[in-house]
């Protein structure tokens, strides 16, 4: 049961990480049609640059300037990359944010290199909180929940409550009407486009020292923060908020209970003795399936039920 | 009706992309550009497949490379099989069909479940199928090997017509033929009312479902006759290197065939052939000279989505209004392209100069000895370098701004004055 219920926090912590992400990336698909490939590379680059940062003046700094500078970035990108290939087409959005996050972790690997940099949890939070039934919760992972339940609460009373939220609620179910009274919709993209990367960078510079710092992290997270969008169902915040804590919960389980198809076959009483080619396929754990998990969930959703859990319309 | 100028017109480019693909081998006798053209063929008739998708039938996938890498993990297996006399004998010159069929099987499972819709639906579930595969590469150790792959040797069993695929040379025209062979079979396809349906597909498919046509069928028949090419190439890619690891049906392998078919031009047949053809060169040859070889070819993905969307092959197009009605009035053409094309190297170098003090800079901390950019030799400490490259940098995109608009006009007159002459 405490095993259980430590998997369940790091499982916890982990969705809500995803959370971050596929917020920004939910609010942009559903106001522009654009499913930005290189959202993840935002989130990567905000750890970079949190590293970089950390560098000089510590970790706290670089928690408030490192987000604020992808933030900028990405509305640069938006402004003069994405706004002059929307006239193409959704497909060559599609193409152009793939072509971003193709260059980005080129730069990366560039600037900070091929191998992961050092970039390491603070030491003002560096110890442990509690202990619990043997097993240690981490100070900072449980700064991480508490900062990312809170971004998760700011995010929904600025969009319910603010009339900023209500324009960019607007825009999301119909950017078109919300054009033709009055408002600057292509602005409004491009601030929402960067407030979205900004996220991503928050997660970015809290999961990167927890995740690895290194120039495969955006190619690793990126598809699975699209699972989390379609899953949850295109432009539904809550749906976000749910796919991305079943993901990660799921995920984190199937490490932590390590089953083997073999061995749930043996408990009902069935011995397969593969050999030859096919034996791996008997011996396939829940752990060395944690990675295919998320896409298979989004193939079968995309096949069976496009909108997803929440969604109003279809992908 | 069959005059001599119709046959030349019509079959000419094939005679001479067969003569070529004949003497190109005794040209360049290195084996280096052996290699490399080689390659070339292989990727060619992968990306020529893989613009039946996206050119002909409207559909982006992030995924393709599965049916290409399946196919050759199967020719690999077949070949061993064959070696340990599990397996019957096939000719090796056959066995792009085989991996063909092995494409066309898988492609025809994941097509009919994914071409349901077209646009960024079909490209998700091609992503995740992508993602799967490549996941399952490196569980399933016992048929993938993990991230080492399997190897084998091509030279197995009877050696028909004295072919036995030792010398480097044969498979070369191995992969000729078969270039030839499949580039035909699909320029051909897009003549038949199926290549026509399938643009109709790309272009309204509301329309063709009113006319009475299914459209996911014709989305899946695509799809499937793709895919078959696709694993028609994985197989030669296999009998080429005699390996094949986890990054033949990785996101890589899917994205440079993607690269290949957008950057040469997705709208025209021969567009992924030039990408096919340039790309593969770029990356052999300058692989050696930059570390940041990966970083140009993204930027100038890039560059072809936001400025020239048609690609290579669509800027070659453009012009063939002029020239149909009468090649000199291309002539006035080459003065402002030259300028255009002389402030793009312009700023073209300031950039190159620019990213290549920067990885002088990350990669070899602390270095002290000079650096050669285009052959001129600089302390790369000092900001001299720096400053004269962002200067050449921003002179050049300056011209290039004045340049592009006295290029385009020059563009716009000449086709004024082709359909002036047109309408006579």
């Amino acid at each position: 049961m405490e095993s259980f219920i430590f998997a369940l926090f790091n499982g916890v912590l982990y969705g809500m990480l995803l959370f971050m992400l596929a917020s920004g990336l939910t609010l942009i698909f559903s106001m522009m049609g654009v499913l930005n490939f290189a959202h993840a590379s935002f989130f990567m680059l905000g750890a970079y640059f949190a590293y970089s940062i950390s560098t000089y003046v510590g970790f706290w700094p670089a928690l408030i300037v490192a987000p604020l500078i992808v933030g900028v970035v990405g509305a640069l990108v938006e402004r003069y990359g994405l706004r002059p290939v929307h006239s193409y087409g959704h497909v060559a959005e599609l193409l152009f944010t793939f072509g971003i996050a193709y260059v980005i972790e080129e730069i990366v690997k560039m600037i900070w290199g091929q191998v992961p940099v050092p970039y390491d949890i603070p030491e003002s939070l560096n110890f442990t909180l509690f202990a619990w039934a043997g097993l240690d919760y981490s100070a900072y992972r449980v700064f991480m929940l508490l900062v990312s339940v809170g971004i998760f609460v700011a995010l929904f009373a600025l969009l319910t409550k603010t009339r900023i939220g209500l324009i960019i609620r607007a825009a999301v179910s119909d950017p078109t009407h919300v054009a033709t009274l009055g408002h600057d919709v292509p602005t409004i993209f491009m601030w929402t486009f960067g407030f979205g990367c900004a996220l991503a960078g928050v997660a970015g510079v809290l999961g990167g020292n927890v995740l690895g710092t290194e120039p495969a992290m955006a190619l690793q997270l990126g598809p699975i923060v699209f699972v989390v969008i379609v899953v949850g169902g295109l432009g539904s915040l809550g749906g976000a908020l749910i796919a991305a804590l079943l993901i990660g919960i799921i995920q984190t389980m199937a490490i932590f209970y390590d089953f083997g198809i073999n061995a749930a076959l043996l408990a009902v009483g069935i011995e397969i003795d593969a050999a030859g080619m096919f034996r791996d396929f008997a011996r396939i754990t829940t752990a060395q399936a944690s990675p295919v998990i998320p896409y298979l969930l989004l193939v079968l959703m995309l096949i069976f039920r496009p909108r997803g859990m929440f969604g109003t319309r279809d992908v | 009706m069959t005059a001599p100028g119709t046959f030349v017109a019509r079959y000419g480019i094939w005679i001479f992309g067969a003569v070529l693909l004949l003497i190109m081998p005794h040209v360049f006798t290195s084996s280096f550009a052996l290699n490399l053209m080689s390659q070339m063929g292989v990727l060619i008739i992968f990306s020529l497949a893989y613009n039946m998708l996206l050119g002909q039938g409207g559909m982006l996938s992030f995924g393709h490379a599965i049916y290409f890498g399946l196919a050759g993990y199967f020719t690999i297996h077949y070949l061993n099989f064959v070696y340990d006399d599990i397996a019957p004998y096939i000719p090796v010159s056959l066995f792009p069909l085989l991996g063909g069929c092995v494409g066309l099987f898988f492609g025809t499972l994941v097509g009919y479940v994914s071409t349901r819709r077209a646009g960024t639906t079909f490209a998700m579930i091609s992503l995740g199928f992508g993602e799967m595969v490549t996941a399952l590469t490196l569980i399933l150790v016992a048929i993938f090997n993990g991230e080492d792959g399997i190897q084998t040797d091509r030279v197995v069993g009877p050696e028909p017509l004295g072919i036995s695929y030792g010398p480097n040379i044969e498979v070369y025209y191995l992969i000729a033929v078969w270039v030839l062979v499949a580039a035909a079979a699909m320029y051909a396809l897009t003549k038949t009312p199926f290549g026509r349906m399938s643009n109709a597909v790309r272009d309204n498919p509301e329309r063709t479902e009113f006319i009475g046509y299914n459209s996911q069928r014709i989305r899946w028949l695509a799809f499937a006759l793709s895919s078959f090419f696709a694993g028609l190439a994985g197989s030669l890619h296999a009998i080429n290197f005699e390996h094949v690891g986890f990054e033949q049906v990785s996101a890589l392998t899917s994205g440079l065939v993607l690269f290949m078919a957008y950057i040469g031009g997705v709208g025209h047949f021969a567009g992924p052939v030039i990408g096919a053809v340039l790309i593969t060169f770029l990356n052999g040859t300058l692989t050696t000279y930059t570390e940041a070889w990966q970083l140009y070819l993204g930027v100038l993905f890039v560059a072809v989505i936001m400025f020239f969307p048609g690609g290579l092959a669509g800027l070659i197009i453009m012009h063939q209004p002029i020239w149909r009605i009468d090649t000199r009035l291309l002539a006035p053409l080459t003065v402002p392209y030259l300028l255009f094309i002389g402030a793009l190297l312009v700023s073209l170098i300031g950039f190159i100069g620019l990213v290549e003090l920067l990885i002088y800079k990350t990669s070899r901390l602390g270095a002290a000895h000079d650096l050669t950019i285009f052959g001129i030799t600089m302390d790369p400490s000092g900001v001299v370098p720096w400053i004269s490259f962002a200067i050449v940098m921003a002179v050049g995109v300056y011209a290039i701004r004045k340049a592009f608009p006295v290029a385009a006009g020059a563009w716009n007159t000449a086709i004024d004055q082709a359909r002036a002459r047109a309408a006579q």
